[in-house]
């Protein structure tokens, strides 16, 4: 019989609150009862990979029944192991407590209840390196009915009907995509995976990579078969180390297990797969300077059309999924284009995982049905606003996105609502701001980021934004002008009209939405100024 | 400085002899054995793979991970990203410059460490975070600073 499994998370956050100690204890106790033969006890680490609720820490799960333990202390590991693990006895009293109830099951506590994950579903759960335990969780089960049951065509059906659209920030239908680059002539194509995640305040497609690399490897090798590709390519960041060595170790053994390389499942379909590693250019996320990059030039982005689905990766046609789109793909084809689109709005179906971070009493990975309100986000799931201060904006879609007041706190996040206040969900970048945070300081550090990220192609975005920024320091300096608001926003506009690319096109969007939305605060700063010369 | 021996570096330029596009895999490897790529360095690999030198350079000019100049033993870099600088990573970034006696971009006198700020880490829910070498430190203060770069 397989052993029982007592999860406990081994986080920073939890490490640093005793989980260690923890750990000890429970190995301890179970030795002493002689339980060893029943239970496993297994620590969940990776530095983002944790299971979430990190403020509840050290926490310890019963995997069996789920059970949730937080906030614990050594001395009452014995009576978990006594009662719990002995007796099948849930002990009450260190039961969590919210609202005045006791929660039992991991599923119900706050952080996790409003979630639905898809995109997450085996982060922190499984073991990465152990290619057994993806497949015991139905891995590799989708290719397999994909190669068995379905032609290209139908695949591309099923992923059009699901409406899923690219998570990396444009929301591009992911099922059109696929069909134009499988209509594309040419013998040879790609499949690219983007994995540059570049906009500062995200980590989900990490999280991804390092928790569960191989429901990627098995998306992009469906995706490979829908357009006609037999070579595959992972971009990935330098930043990410850890998630570059899992993703090596996770295509070695689906190499070994014969889910790469020739002949998949016995079918006439073979395809290959290959890490490459970015080198520290925030524009490789946008797909013509990614495909540059992959072919060894300087990242510099270029004109569209042609599109990268007529000619792309060496002038073939290729398609480029960002990391949290193929996450979804596997239980698409599972469980069918129907249930997925039944999740969501109208226009954006499925989930969408923020990175949650900043100001709030819960930070982390919070994946959530399309169309959830931001106050559900930060006050339910995430806890509030951390020392109890009031909550001033957020900043969604970094820097290519805009702030949130707190008059949208019941915005629904979807890719349509969140575009008409003046932002973008992105790549789902959430940073919380409290009180005491300067708008004004914010749009400059956004700003600071994409001049210094420009790849100086195009003059609006090289000199555009350092003129920018200039006025933007001079203004925080004390030596802002009435008219410096006015240029600001022409410059904006301008650049935003006259770039080539993502990045030129929406590097004035920090700075826009906080003189929409904060205006008060540059006047304020202007006025100061005003006052003592 | 030491003498490099370029034909040491032989076995990174047949581990990528069959691959397309590997200019950037090569100078990757290049740059972890020996820790910067200088222009001898340069000069041989346009030789080695066929690439004109004034390429080469132009690569390594864009991408922000490759250095002509020699590093440190340990690299820290400093996460500017938004959680990071909202929770305060200037205060680690002026305490890390007061206890190394260095600026951004430079390399200790004993050759022990080279300061870089970075982009975001993507470990936000630690913020603020310095990574050293692989290492992710997290939950930062600026009073914490010392304890941890002596463990280096």
């Amino acid at each position: 019989m397989a052993k029982k499994e007592i999860l406990i998370c081994a986080g920073t956050a939890c490490l640093s609150a005793g989980a260690e100690e923890i750990k000890d204890r429970f190995e301890e106790e179970i030795k002493k009862l002689n339980l060893t033969e029943d239970y496993e006890i297994k620590t969940v680490i990776s530095n983002t990979g944790c299971i979430g609720p990190c403020s509840l820490g050290p926490i310890a799960i019963i995997k069996d029944d789920s059970t949730f333990y937080g906030h614990l202390k050594t001395e009452n590991v014995e009576r978990i192991v006594r009662e719990h693990l002995l007796q099948g006895k849930i002990v009450e009293d260190l039961l969590t407590e919210e609202n005045g109830e006791k929660i039992e099951d991991f599923k119900e506590i706050r952080f996790m209840k409003k979630q639905k994950r898809i995109a997450l579903r085996n982060t922190g759960i499984i073991d990465p390196n152990k290619i057994e335990e993806y497949i015991e969780r139905d891995g590799y089960q989708a290719l397999k009915s994909v190669l068995n049951n379905l032609t290209p065509l139908e695949v591309i059906e099923e992923i059009k009907n699901s409406g899923l659209r690219g998570r990396g920030g444009a929301g591009f239908p992911t099922g059109m995509k696929w069909s134009f680059a499988h209509q594309a002539e040419g013998e040879q194509k790609y499949i690219i995976c983007n994995a540059d995640e570049g906009d500062p305040g995200a980590f989900m497609d990490r999280s991804i990579l390092e928790g569960d690399p191989h429901s990627i490897i098995e998306a992009m090798i469906i995706a490979g078969y829908a357009i006609g590709a037999e070579q595959g390519y992972v971009y990935v960041r330098a930043e990410y180390p850890l998630a570059v060595k899992n993703l090596k170790i996770a295509i070695r053994a689906a190499e070994n297990n014969g889910y790469l390389g020739s002949n998949i499942y016995g079918s006439d379909f073979s395809f290959n797969l290959e890490v490459r590693v970015g080198a520290g250019a925030f524009v490789c996320g946008e797909e013509t300077a990614l495909i540059a990059s992959i072919e060894g030039k300087r990242g510099q982005p270029s004109t569209k059309p042609p599109y990268p689905a007529n000619s792309g990766l060496w002038g073939k046609p290729t398609v480029i999924n960002n990391v949290e789109t193929l996450a979804n793909i596997v239980p698409i084809i599972n469980q069918g284009s129907d249930w997925f689109s039944s999740i969501g709005t109208e226009k954006s179906k499925g989930t969408k995982v923020f990175a949650v971070a900043g100001d709030v009493k819960n930070t982390g990975l919070v994946e959530v049905p399309m169309g959830t309100t931001l106050r559900e986000i930060i006050f339910d799931i995430a806890g509030g606003i951390a020392e109890d201060k009031g909550f001033k904006a957020a900043q969604i879609g970094g820097p290519s996105g805009g702030t949130i007041p707190k008059e949208y706190l019941d915005l629904q996040i979807d890719y349509e609502s969140v575009k008409k206040v003046g932002a973008i969900v992105g790549s789902g970048g959430l940073v919380i701001m409290d009180e005491d945070n300067s708008m004004v300081d914010v749009a400059r550090f956004f700003l600071e980021f994409t001049e210094d990220e420009s790849c100086g192609k195009c003059t609006p975005c090289r000199v555009g934004t350092k003129r920018m920024l200039d006025i933007l320091e001079k203004i925080l300096e004390g030596k802002g002008r009435r008219q410096d608001l006015d240029k600001l926003e022409k410059l904006g506009n301008t650049i935003k009209e006259t770039s080539l690319c993502g990045l030129g096109q929406t590097a004035p969007n920090p700075v826009l939405s906080t003189l929409k939305y904060f205006r008060e605060e540059y006047e304020t700063l202007i006025k100061q100024a005003e006052e003592v010369n | 400085m030491a003498v490099i021996k370029l034909s040491a570096l032989d076995h990174i330029f047949e581990k990528y002899e069959e691959k397309k596009g590997n200019l950037i895999p090569v100078l990757h490897d290049i740059q972890e054995e020996i820790g910067y790529l200088p222009v001898e360095v340069q000069r041989y690999a346009s030789k080695k793979l066929g690439v004109a030198m004034s390429k080469i350079y132009g690569v390594i000019s864009f991408y922000s991970f490759f250095t002509t100049e020699p590093k440190g033993e340990h690299t820290i870099g400093v996460c500017m990203g938004t959680a990071c600088y909202v929770k305060g990573a200037e205060d680690i970034l002026n305490r890390l410059k007061e206890e190394l006696e260095i600026e951004t971009g430079q390399t200790t006198a004993d050759n022990k460490f080279t300061m870089t700020v970075t982009r975001c880490l993507g470990t936000c829910s630690m913020a603020p975070v310095i990574m050293i070498d692989e290492q992710v430190h997290g939950n930062l203060t600026a009073a914490k600073i010392p304890e941890v770069i002596n463990k280096y």
